[in-house]
């Protein structure tokens, strides 16, 4: 076993190298800017490029030419609400979408807002998931988009998207999907699930960072949105930007593998999660599992350790990367706002910690992971005045702690 | 965030890890900070003819509350009360290298150290 461990696969995720060996050829050999008709280095790209599309379009159901690829689901979404957002003007200014969203979501809303958009932000129960009640009764007349992501970067929590595919339908709104955490690891029909808009990024599923991609529906409805960039016209006019060949061969690839795989890479990666949650579980007490127990991610794993600080319990665990939803490992003091959303008290989220499993985890890497938590743990706990306060009978709740 | 050497050394090797009787008369105990904030320390000072004997403390919090609390037990030992009360946070943070993010850290050991002194000396008055 080789350390350090890397255990924040939703952070990233290496580059498989099967993904690396098909885009080789594209940066020295096969360079053409895809958007050359009229040379073999041109038209060598251009293969590449609808290769790509092709399978991306089998693994999430789609027209190989309704993928507009981009750098990244931060781009997709930002093209996503601010193309519809301005494309559909004439229709209405009303966006939902839900608390719990990445940051790219969140902060596009709150950019198109200052622009005169009404944004409602859909809570979410102790689960981390939306009530579809609730969704239903923020529709107007002037909605004219929603977004909910599929499944969530930090608490692995799954969407309801099929019904909300349906809803969106049934009122004649578009349905934007930030599936950046869920294509390639979950199955994703966008037909079935009612998806008109969804986005994704290689680097989350073993291909190279920078280079993503939108789906963009081409019918029943037509969607349209209208670009960021202004230039060349690319990508249906919504990109404009010489396409990234050998990330978007990469990303293809990546699909291509993830298609094949997923089902036989879902069941082993649930095992493992679930064999480092029973150990932790059966080893300490007071671990507390963040977000839906079965409709997440069967990589995500999310644990807060009562009485123990999540950056502490990090840099007691150097050799393994892992991420905290504890304030102290951001630059902001406010711990995780996802873990908030879903009713974690402060004092809990700031002792939790997210596992990201990936493709090249090991069962070795899960017993050596469980261990090493399990020692830093009681050695933390053997350092906190909560945990000997608690283990003293006192009811933290009812301290008076001096704030600061 | 990367860590200075002396942070990583206390809290590696935390100094003076432990609880006193709350209730002997010699042991002033100081808890600060709020667990929602995530960071709590707790620092306990014993106290005889007033000059700080031994302390020890316990804390919940980040690597550089763990060590602004372990390098504040080790610095108050030996000082008379008067002494102790004069240690200020930016002693600790320039000790320990903390970076701006983490001066609350420093603070925090700050007051607890006024805190256990006030708490001694309250305990004290009283008889
Ligand atoms: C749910 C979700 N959306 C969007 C992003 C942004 O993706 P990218 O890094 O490709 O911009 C991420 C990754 O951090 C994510 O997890």
């Amino acid at each position: 076993m080789k350390l350090p461990i890397f255990l924040d696969n939703h952070s990233t995720t290496p580059v498989d190298p099967r993904v690396m060996e098909v885009m080789l050829p594209y940066f020295t050999e096969t360079f053409g800017n895809a958007a050359s008709r009229n040379h073999s280095f041109g038209w060598e790209g251009e293969k590449g490029v609808a290769t790509s599309r092709e399978q991306i379009a089998q693994l999430i159901h789609c027209h190989p030419k309704e993928i507009i690829f981009t750098s990244g689901a931060t781009e997709s979404n930002n093209l996503a609400l601010k193309g519809a957002a301005e494309m559909y003007r004439e229709k209405g200014n009303h966006i939902i979408t839900a608390v719990t969203e990445h940051k790219a979501i969140l902060d596009t809303a709150k950019h198109l807002e200052k622009e005169g958009a009404v944004v409602t932000y859909l809570t979410v129960d102790r689960d981390g998931l939306i009530d579809l009640e609730a969704l239903k009764a923020a529709i107007t007349d002037k909605t004219i988009l929603i977004s909910i992501m599929h499944a969530n970067n930090e608490v692995g929590v799954i969407q309801p998207i099929a019904e909300i595919g349906r809803i969106a339908k049934e009122n004649g709104i578009l349905f934007h999907c930030d599936a950046t955490q869920g294509v390639g690891k979950l199955p994703v029909d966008v037909d079935a699930m009612g998806i008109d808009i969804m986005s994704f990024s290689a680097h989350k599923i073993y291909g190279p960072k920078g280079v993503g991609g939108l789906y963009v529906r081409k019918k029943n409805p037509r969607v349209r949105l209208a670009p960021i960039f202004d230039g060349g016209g690319h990508e249906r006019g919504m990109r404009s930007g010489t396409l990234n060949v050998p990330g978007i061969v990469g990303l293809g690839m990546a699909c291509e593998i993830a298609g094949k795989e997923m089902l036989e890479e879902a069941a082993r990666m649930k095992r493992m999660r679930l064999k480092l949650q029973d150990h932790l579980m059966k080893e300490l007490d007071e671990v507390y599992l963040n977000g839906h127990p079965e409709k997440r991610l069967p990589q995500n794993l999310n644990l807060s350790f009562a009485y123990v600080e999540g950056e502490s319990l990090l840099m007691g665990l150097k050799e393994i990367a892992l991420s905290s939803g504890s304030a102290c490992t951001t630059a902001s003091l406010e711990p995780s706002y996802v873990l908030r959303a879903l009713g974690v008290g402060d004092d809990l989220a700031h002792s939790s910690i997210r596992f990201g499993l990936g493709r090249f985890t090991t069962d070795e890497e899960i017993d050596y992971v469980g261990e090493r938590v399990v020692e830093t743990v009681n050695r933390l706990r053997e350092m906190s005045p909560l945990y000997e306060m608690a283990k003293e009978g006192i009811d933290l709740n009812t301290v008076k702690w001096t704030a600061h | 965030m990367s860590y200075s050497d002396k942070v990583i050394d206390h809290y590696s090797n935390p100094r003076n890890v432990g609880s006193f009787d709350k209730k002997d008369n010699e042991v002033g105990t100081g808890i600060v900070g709020a667990p929602e904030c995530g960071d709590v320390m707790k620092l306990q000072l014993k106290i005889s003819s007033g000059v700080i004997e031994d302390a020890k403390f316990k804390t919940f919090g980040c690597g550089s509350a763990i060590a602004s609390s372990s390098l504040a037990t080790e610095w108050v030992k030996g000082k008379t009360i008067d002494e102790a009360f004069k240690i200020k946070n930016t002693e600790i943070v320039s000790e320990l290298n903390l970076p701006p993010v983490k001066i609350h850290c420093s603070v925090l050991a700050e007051d607890a150290i006024k805190a256990a002194i006030s708490d001694y000396k309250k305990k004290n008055e009283k008889e």
